[in-house]
């Protein structure tokens, strides 16, 4: 199978997506010459011209809030925000206005609404560039939430988030953008709330989500030379999520650990981790483990950078610890 | 007072006769909550009827609004029933939104009315949206983004309003100046002048008397086709009064406007009064017309309040749903 990087199977998603439904349309800074920062979006205003792929202002409340309003009245517009971080500035026009409006109109409203963008540190772009915030979106009712670990994920997730008539926030990992990955030529979706069992083990579960998936493999790898067989599952979606799979799998090798970018206090890790333990307790031979961000905004310098971010070696390492017993807290 | 070309005796008499329609709302919704049939708090339209009304009846059915936390005036306007509205502010079943969006989410969806907003200035996003939609999907229709002077406060809007004219979209931004933002006069509030703001973005703004019904019909007429024939986007100030307080229980206001402001207001600028009068002296209707239509009115209000009353809440399954749609 051929293989794209992230950055291609994005681009490829957006523009099959609006080959077949002439509502859908992409708004956003810099986004149609410049295609993004990133050149995420670079061609697509040569096919689609600029009134599809819509160049804004640094107006990131009022072209969301824009976005909310072509939603309800017959577009489906994606809305690219060019730093996750940004998110911030939007939250009212997505939390208090798309969130909401489906519900507060008793069902007769919808916002079919896409809103891209991403996660991610070590890049060296300190703390206002470098903050992985989807717990906090995924903490209001009425929003989805999808973490793409690969181009593949990324493809197939996008293309279900066009589709969905709900607001949808799908954060990209920014570091992965030239990641290549096996990606089908022809066309294919992901559905949200299935997580992929990416690779299947005995000893532990290791639930990863987005760049996670790929630290989980790796330290599932360093864990398969001391003879632990890891379990890696990648839940694709936090907002609506597969607990079934997640369950089952923790039921299967009785020890979890959830790694996830954002910050590990009342961040996604926890929440995975308390559903493990409400409704798999018993089945539990080791104390769930959460690896999130460390709870300090995300420094500049490489040298402290780096220690904010759960990796392959620290995640095997915890993973061994609960795999052998060695997992004591004081009381 | 001065009529538009096509003012004629049925147009005027539907303005007065919706103008009484939200007058009567709102007396009936006050009631509501003074006598504890009303769960939470509302905010009255009462004062601003012609407003609402001036600017709706320049509307088509598909046309869009966007509406405030202070709605109610702008929903009946735009064509919705009193059963679903007082319904709705009863969180009843029966309710344009079930019972779950309440007076300060009325939406409207087959009148146009894309919901009021409890977050001031809120809505600038929405329909500002809307008129690109309307503007992409090929539609004539135009979008009336309704807001008060406490949303001029509100950096959304002008962030809207730069990106509605650069791309030239049917929107007319519609800012209710009652004065007051809550329990601040707005010159306490607002720098320069509001209007300004809007022609910093090359947006044609107008001013005009919010309690003529017909000044205000006859600019809306105007900034409609406009808007229609791409000429738009366009900002209009309002002048108006609000008599209730900021909401129902807002009843001491004395420390932020006095009794003899609000009784001039009353007497002197009531703009159902005032038209009604210009009514009876331009012969289109006589004082025993417009007391039978302030009559039928109130027994229409009174039976749909009433049903509402004895109507079902929205059974307990109805918590969950709705939170995504299919």
């Amino acid at each position: 199978m051929r293989e794209i990087s992230l950055s291609q199977a994005v681009n490829e998603a957006i523009a099959e997506e609006m080959r077949r439904d002439e509502t859908v349309f992409l708004l956003g800074e810099d986004v149609a010459e410049a295609g993004t920062p990133f050149k995420v979006l670079s061609g697509l205003v040569e096919e689609f011209g600029p009134q599809r792929i819509l160049d804004t202002p640094i107006s990131e409340p009022g072209f969301t809030g824009i976005a909310v309003g072509a939603a309800m009245t017959g577009l489906r517009p994606i809305v690219d925000l060019m730093f996750g971080d940004f998110i911030f500035l939007v939250m009212d026009q997505l939390c208090n206005q798309a969130a909401k409006t489906h519900y507060m109109s008793g069902g007769k409203l919808t916002v079919p609404m896409v809103l891209r963008t991403n996660l991610g540190a070590t890049r060296r772009s300190a703390a206002q560039h470098s903050q992985s915030l989807h717990a906090l979106v995924a903490h209001i009712p009425g929003l989805k939430v999808a973490l793409p670990s690969s181009a593949y994920e990324a493809k197939g997730l996008l293309k279900t988030a066009v589709r969905d008539n709900n607001p949808v926030v799908i954060f990209e990992d920014k570091l992965m953008y030239q990641d290549k990955a096996p990606v089908p030529e022809e066309e294919y979706l992901i559905p949200f709330g299935q997580a992929n069992i990416v690779r299947e083990g005995r000893d532990v579960t290791l639930i990863g989500t987005s760049s996670m998936v790929q630290v989980a493999e790796e330290a599932a790898d360093i864990l398969a030379g001391q003879n632990i067989s890891a379990e890696v599952v990648d839940p694709r979606t936090i907002v609506p999520l597969d607990e079934a799979t997640i369950l089952g799998s923790v039921k299967k090798t009785s020890r979890a650990v959830v790694i996830d970018e954002g910050h590990q206090s009342y961040g996604v890790t926890a929440e995975i981790a308390s559903r493990i333990a409400e409704k798999a307790f018993y089945h539990l031979d080791a104390p769930v483990q959460r690896m999130g961000a460390m709870d300090v905004p995300i420094p500049f310098s490489p040298a402290l950078e780096d220690l904010t971010v759960p990796t392959p070696q620290s995640v095997a390492e915890r993973a061994g610890a609960a795999v052998r017993g060695e997992l004591f807290h004081d009381a | 007072m001065k009529k538009a070309e096509n003012h004629n005796a049925e147009n005027l008499l539907r303005m007065y006769r919706q103008m009484v329609r939200i007058r009567t709302f709102e007396d009936i919704a006050n009631e509501l909550y003074l006598s504890a049939k009303m769960p939470g708090l509302t905010h009255m339209y009462s004062g601003q009827e012609a407003v609402a009304v001036g600017i709706c009846e320049a509307l088509d059915k598909t046309d869009h609004i966007t509406s405030t936390h202070r709605g109610h005036g702008h929903c009946v306007a735009k064509g919705a029933e009193f059963k679903e509205m007082f319904s709705e502010l009863l969180g009843k079943e029966e309710g344009y939104c079930r019972g779950k969006g309440g007076s300060m989410h009325i939406a409207d969806q087959d009148n146009g009315n894309l919901g009021a907003n409890a977050i001031v200035g809120g809505s600038a996003g929405i329909a500002t949206g809307a008129a690109l939609s309307a503007r992409r999907l090929g539609r004539d229709s135009v979008t009336v983004c309704f807001f008060g002077d406490g949303a001029m406060g509100q950096g959304l809007l002008y962030e809207v309003m730069n990106m509605a004219a650069l791309w030239k979209l049917p929107v007319i931004y519609a800012c209710e100046n009652n004065l007051y933002g809550e329990y601040t006069h707005m010159s306490e509030m607002a720098a320069g002048d509001l209007k300004a703001r809007a022609e910093a973005f090359g947006i044609e703004a107008f001013e005009v008397d919010g309690q003529d019904v017909l000044a205000v019909n006859r600019l809306a007429q105007q900034l409609v086709a406009r808007a229609r024939n791409h000429e738009g986007p366009f900002f209009v100030t309002l002048n108006t009064y609000r008599y209730h307080g900021h909401h129902v229980g807002d009843i001491n206001r004395t420390y932020y406007r006095s009794k003899e402001e609000e009784a001039h207001w009353k007497e002197n600028r009531d703009p159902i009064t005032n038209f009604g009068a210009w009514l009876i002296a331009e012969k289109i209707a006589g004082a025993d017309d417009l007391t039978s239509v302030r009559e039928t009115i109130r027994q229409e209000a009174d039976e749909a309040v009433e049903h509402a009353l004895g109507a079902a809440y929205p059974p307990a399954t109805d918590v969950g749903e709705h939170v995504y749609a299919d």
